[in-house]
């Protein structure tokens, strides 16, 4: 295997997570791991977890056939999705796409000439409140248009990192693959990243400058009742 | 009529800040905050009784499922046999239903309470390990859960003998690698053993053939981050929360053509029209037409079902679900023929391929959607539809098929002549027919 020292480290202490005799729950984290070290999942990744689970190579390309999160091909380092369903399309998220497409010279799935930027559509990305939504990483860029997403994309071209709205600072795709293995972020501003954005805390401010809150309750409350009470 | 801007105090008293209150406090998401926010204290509570004491609790709160099922919490953990065998908790946090936008920012931003949740629920149905299952994409909400775990495990919140109590216990974050599917409960436990997600055959239940076919709870992280709260609370103090039958508070996400979109936790039981109030009124220039009460895998309500409380009980009498309280809300300028293509096309593309009903239902519905909207239709697609929805719903291996058929079979109800309109011509085509490839 050609795969580094470090990379077997790694896969060790995947697998170790999972109970004895399971080690093939470590199968999903092993391809984002594999693609840390790729950018993709390649004929070699897939040996390497085949091997290191002892199951066959059909078995690892049955799964990582099966996700959208796993590349066929080599991916750039910047990964944008533009979400199109409903609720994003309704709010101009098609159009968001379409300008993508246009300034990359790209398709869905489809990386630049110069490999850096790979685009897709994508399916809901659980962040309608912010619609219509892009991410770069899966780090999200809330409340996008088509001006605000050329932006974007023409900073990351020029080797800028534009910082999310929500999520950590960015990192490469091959970084990013680490912590889908499993792995913590090791770097403290990245979970510092921002969280929150005004939808997120629209009830929130709603109630508060209300002066609203919640019926109080007493901590001690019993659980249950005791044979006094009764 | 257009709502004021600022809501009336009625409608401003059904906001609810529990399971979300800790958002507004900057750093909720590290320990040491947490903690000064009555963090770990219902953990603490929790393990001076017997775990049959918190599922008698549990039941006793009336608490249900925030996953969409709305299966009743207690009932669930007393399911986990006492056999003093392995058994395991997961938690399914794979947020994807669209229009579901609560657990990413709930995970984010108060991670601690999913863990705190999780080391209750796991010590009640004697767990020693559990697992939870992030949708891969939710790569901040991984981040943090990653951080809360280690340092609960700092301080033994997790690990052995938690406080002195003797009980154990592992928590494992487990990043998933993008499939709506895997938030099928069974197809979550396949994935999670490494397999593609795909739903399993039931019998024998999760309960019993869980994870590695032990037995296995398995809950929505909404449910369990509502765990300490419930805890500390009180069964009746949870229950005071809500309407009857719809015990607690319950995140409202409010989508699409409201002033302010955004997360509004309000008491089980308030109705569009209010949540739309709190949400500043419809966007200018924007009527009410159709809503979903929790996702597009929920029927289609229009704007006749606006003051039905949406609780679990009135809205199935108004013919939908409430899902996962995931309000979509559409105007009269959002086609309710597009919003169901680009739905079917979402439910294609999910369809894990194992049962034929959704595997091949939901690829031939696009093509027909595809035909009316490009101007190519005929009357009898409609009815074609109406037979595919026949032959997914309630045949499907797991309920995609039947959230897929959800939104074509209600929009079918309430807007046929907006099908018509393509079809006779009366509406421009949305695509160029040859462009698509329509039949």
């Amino acid at each position: 295997m050609s795969y580094p020292e470090k990379i077997h480290q790694q896969a060790e202490a995947v697998i170790a997570r999972y109970p004895e005799g399971r080690s093939r729950s470590a199968l999903l984290p092993l391809l984002h791991l594999v693609q840390s070290h790729d950018g993709y999942v390649s004929e070699e990744g897939i040996a390497f977890c085949a091997e290191i689970l002892d199951i066959t190579k059909a078995q690892v390309m049955a799964v990582s056939t099966f996700y959208t999160m796993y590349k066929r091909e080599p991916t750039g380092d910047w990964l944008v999705s533009v979400c199109t369903n409903t609720l994003c399309h309704a709010k101009g998220g098609q159009r968001v796409y379409d300008a993508l497409s246009e300034e990359l010279d790209v398709g869905h799935d489809e990386t630049t000439v110069d490999g850096t930027i790979t685009l897709e559509h994508a399916e809901c990305l659980a962040a309608c409140d912010y619609a219509p939504v892009v991410t770069v990483n899966y780090e999200f860029f809330d409340d996008m248009d088509e001006t605000a997403a050329l932006d974007l994309v023409r900073q990351l071209k020029e080797g800028k990192r534009p910082i999310p709205s929500r999520g950590a600072p960015l990192c490469t795709l091959r970084e990013m693959s680490v912590q889908l293995a499993g792995f913590e972020d090791e770097r403290q501003a990245a979970l510092e990243g921002n969280a929150q954005g005004e939808a997120t805390l629209a009830g929130n401010r709603l109630a508060a400058e209300a002066g609203i809150t919640a019926p109080q309750f007493d901590p001690d409350t019993p659980l249950v009742e005791t044979e006094e009470a009764k | 009529m257009p709502a004021p801007s600022r809501p009336r105090e009625d409608v401003l008293s059904k906001l609810t800040p529990v399971v979300t209150k800790r958002w507004l406090s900057p750093g909720a998401w590290k320990l040491d905050v947490y903690e000064q926010l009555d963090g770990y204290k219902a953990l603490r509570k929790a393990l001076r009784h017997e775990p049959s004491e918190l599922v008698a609790f549990m039941k006793e709160s009336g608490h249900r499922g925030r996953g969409g099922a709305g299966f009743p919490v207690g009932m669930k953990w007393q399911f986990v046999p006492d056999d003093g065998n392995e058994h395991y908790l997961v938690v399914n946090a794979d947020e994807g239903e669209p229009g579901t936008c609560k657990d990413l920012p709930l995970m984010m931003n108060d991670p601690h309470s999913v863990i705190e949740g999780v080391a209750i629920a796991s010590y009640a149905i004697k767990a020693d390990r559990a697992f939870v299952y992030v949708r891969g994409e939710a790569v901040h909400a991984a981040r943090r859960l990653r951080q809360a775990v280690r340092e609960a495990e700092e301080v033994g919140y997790l690990g052995k003998d938690i406080l002195g109590s003797g009980f154990n216990l592992e928590v494992v974050i487990h990043s998933g690698a993008g499939a709506y599917i895997c938030g099928e409960e069974t197809a979550l436990l396949d994935s999670l053993e490494g397999l593609r997600g795909q739903p399993r055959l039931r019998p024998p239940f999760p309960a019993t053939h869980g994870l590695y076919q032990k037995p296995s709870c398995i809950n929505n992280v909404g449910t369990i981050a509502a765990v300490p709260h419930i805890v500390l609370g009180g069964a009746e103090w949870w229950k005071s929360l809500g309407s009857e039958n719809a015990a607690g508070t319950m995140i409202y996400s409010v989508s699409g053509r409201v002033k302010h979109p955004g997360q509004y936790e309000c008491a089980l039981g308030t109705t569009l029209s209010e949540l739309i109030e709190l949400a500043g009124g419809m966007e200018d220039g924007h009527e009410l037409r159709y809503f979903t009460p929790g996702g597009s895998s929920t029927p289609l309500l229009t704007d006749e079902h606006k003051d039905v409380p949406l609780d679990f009980d009135n809205v199935s009498k108004a013919g939908s679900i409430l899902g996962t309280t995931a309000i979509m809300v559409f105007s009269d300028q959002d086609c309710p023929v597009l919003a169901c293509w680009r739905w079917m096309k979402f439910y294609q593309h999910e369809s894990c391929g194992k049962c034929t009903p959704c595997r091949e239902g939901n690829y031939w519905m696009v093509r027909v959607y595809e035909r009316i909207l490009s101007g190519n239709g005929a009357e009898k697609d409609l009815k074609l539809l109406e037979d595919a929805c026949g032959n997914l719903l309630g045949r499907a291996f797991c309920g995609l098929g039947d959230g897929a058929a959800s939104s074509v079979t209600s929009s079918l109800k309430f807007f046929r002549q907006d099908y018509l309109d393509y079809i006779e011509g009366n509406k421009r085509p949305l695509f160029d027919a040859e462009k698509i490839g329509a039949h």
